[in-house]
């Protein structure tokens, strides 16, 4: 049997005994991934709907910042988060190097700009079209925002999925500042960067195999729910 | 909205920070080699150390050098490496307490079943080494700072050959781990210097096999070092110091030495010994 229809069988093993180490470091996977996007929404949502209904100097250069920080290379990332939390580092006295809370910090990171990138436009494009409305109404730039917001709340949603995915599929920095560590810090993918170094490409398929179907549910399930809602509320 | 989000957002970190801190029966962080993971040394040991005393380990395997500036930094409690001259080194600069001989194995040179090299069977790793090289047969270096590669570096300087200053297109430096490196080899049919941990835990193998073993120059003794808690006060030093206690005490050894694959040992202790 080939490597590829080997490994599809065990990741099918795998699912069906529920695997509890597997189920384990996929929990923890999804644990970290939904934190730091769920962080990154909370500073990248008002971020981004922010810059879209301001007007300053320098705020074409900030967008291309921004735009540019969306493909951040993780290792960096990693390196940098890591000499942070270090204890020789400047924040190295709450002892984060090496937990969960260290790889939500560097997927924070990483996929914040990516949220506040694509909300800036979406929320900009939605401006474009209500600020006569808006002006009209006499809402004030925070109340603009919100409802800006509100009324792109499915594109939105797209935009946080996508810094999901992004988080979920990442593993340069997460390897980094977590140092994989079996029971703690252990996600799928550097799970599968392991079993690759063992030479155990089956195995590591499999596990791929696993994460690209969770995410994929979860997309699913995201588009369910948001149709849903979509014919109730319209 | 904005604020609900952020609400469910710092709840989820608290969520996921008090997951951490649930783990929080004592722990200590030992940076090691590749080598003691990948062989499955460690997912042996451990288990029995955390039964007998209730302290979890957590191991963060990198190459000896990475290891080694992990314990630099403060960032671990214990490490466990196989580079004899960097780990003097690292007790020569403050940041160990006191080196101790754990145990040992051997590298072994892999190579593919076609032996370009004709080097099969040999024990005399100098000779197997000026044959590659005059064949310019394909060779996979490590090229990191592992003790597996400082290893390599002295053994082509045992065989008298300037590696820096000879090495060619067939000299192909890979800059990864002892795992990577063996699936590079594999792929291209290569000649590389593992740890015979790592390589009778490898599963990839393709055309690759031993071809040479048994010279005492392929020795390879792992240390474990208590990082000076003088130099690093967030160093657990009581807990660090019981886990090495445990590796040279009797019971240790004897763990180190039942772990086997097909029957074959893939560590020997030598807790004690001057090495």
């Amino acid at each position: 049997m080939n490597t590829i229809s080997e490994s599809f069988v065990l990741a099918l093993t795998m699912v069906a005994n529920v695997d509890p180490q597997i189920v384990a470091v996929v929990a923890l996977s999804m644990a970290v991934s939904l934190s730091s996007t769920l962080c990154s929404a909370a500073i990248g949502l008002p971020l981004g709907a922010a810059i879209a209904v301001s007007r300053f100097r320098g705020r074409s250069a900030l967008i291309a910042v921004l735009n540019a920080a969306m493909g951040l290379p993780p290792v960096v990332v990693g390196l940098v988060v890591y000499l942070l939390l270090s204890r020789a580092g400047p924040l190295g006295r709450f002892g984060l190097l090496f937990t969960p809370t260290a790889m939500v910090i560097a997927q924070t990171v990483l996929i914040t700009p990516i949220v506040a990138a694509l909300t800036r436009q979406v929320v900009e494009d939605a401006w474009v079209e209500y600020r006569e409305y808006l002006h009209s109404l006499g809402s004030g730039w925070f109340r603009s925002t919100q409802t800006l917001l509100w009324d792109t709340r499915w594109s939105l949603a797209t935009v946080l999925l996508s810094g999901f995915g992004r988080a979920a599929a990442e593993v340069g920095a997460i390897i980094i500042v977590g140092g994989n560590i079996d029971g703690v810090t252990r996600v799928m993918t550097t799970a599968i960067v392991l079993e690759t170094s063992k030479g155990d490409l089956p195995l590591a398929l499999a596990l791929g195999t696993i994460l690209i179907a969770i995410v994929l549910a979860l997309n699913l399930g995201a588009q369910g729910l948001r149709n849903w809602a979509k014919l109730r509320h319209g | 909205m904005i604020g609900r989000l952020a609400r469910n957002a710092l709840a989820l970190v608290l969520a996921t920070l008090a997951f951490g801190a649930m783990a929080e029966n004592p722990s200590i962080v030992v940076a090691s080699t590749t080598s003691t993971q990948q062989s499955g040394l460690f997912p042996k040991l451990l288990p029995a150390f955390e039964k007998e005393t209730g302290i979890s380990v957590r191991v963060v395997a990198v190459g000896t050098g990475q290891a080694l500036d992990i314990g630099r930094r403060g960032d671990c409690d214990v490490v466990f490496v196989h580079d004899r001259v960097a780990e003097l080194a690292f007790l020569a600069e403050g940041h160990g307490v006191k080196r101790y001989p754990v145990m040992y194995n051997d590298f072994v040179l892999i190579g593919p079943k076609s032996d370009p090299a004709r080097v099969a069977g040999g024990t005399d790793i100098a000779v197997a080494l000026r044959a590659v090289n005059a064949a310019r047969a394909p060779f996979v270096s490590r090229a990191d700072k592992s003790g597996t590669y400082e290893a390599e570096l002295r053994l082509w300087k045992e065989a008298g050959i300037d590696i820096a200053a000879t090495k060619g297109p067939w000299y192909r430096e890979t800059g990864s781990g002892m795992g990577p490196a063996l699936n590079t080899a594999s792929a291209m049919d290569a000649y590389v210097l593992s740890d015979r941990g790592t390589w009778l835990n490898f599963h990839n193998r393709g055309n690759l096999g031993v071809v040479v073993q048994g010279d005492k120059r392929l020795f390879n003794q792992y240390g474990v070092m208590l990082v000076n808690p003088d130099k690093h006060p967030s160093v657990k030093k009581d807990l660090g110091q019981k886990f090495i206690d445990w590796l040279v005490s009797p019971r240790g050894q004897a763990v180190i030495a039942e772990y086997r694959i097909d029957g074959e040992p893939l560590f020997f202790p030598n807790a004690g010994t001057d090495s």
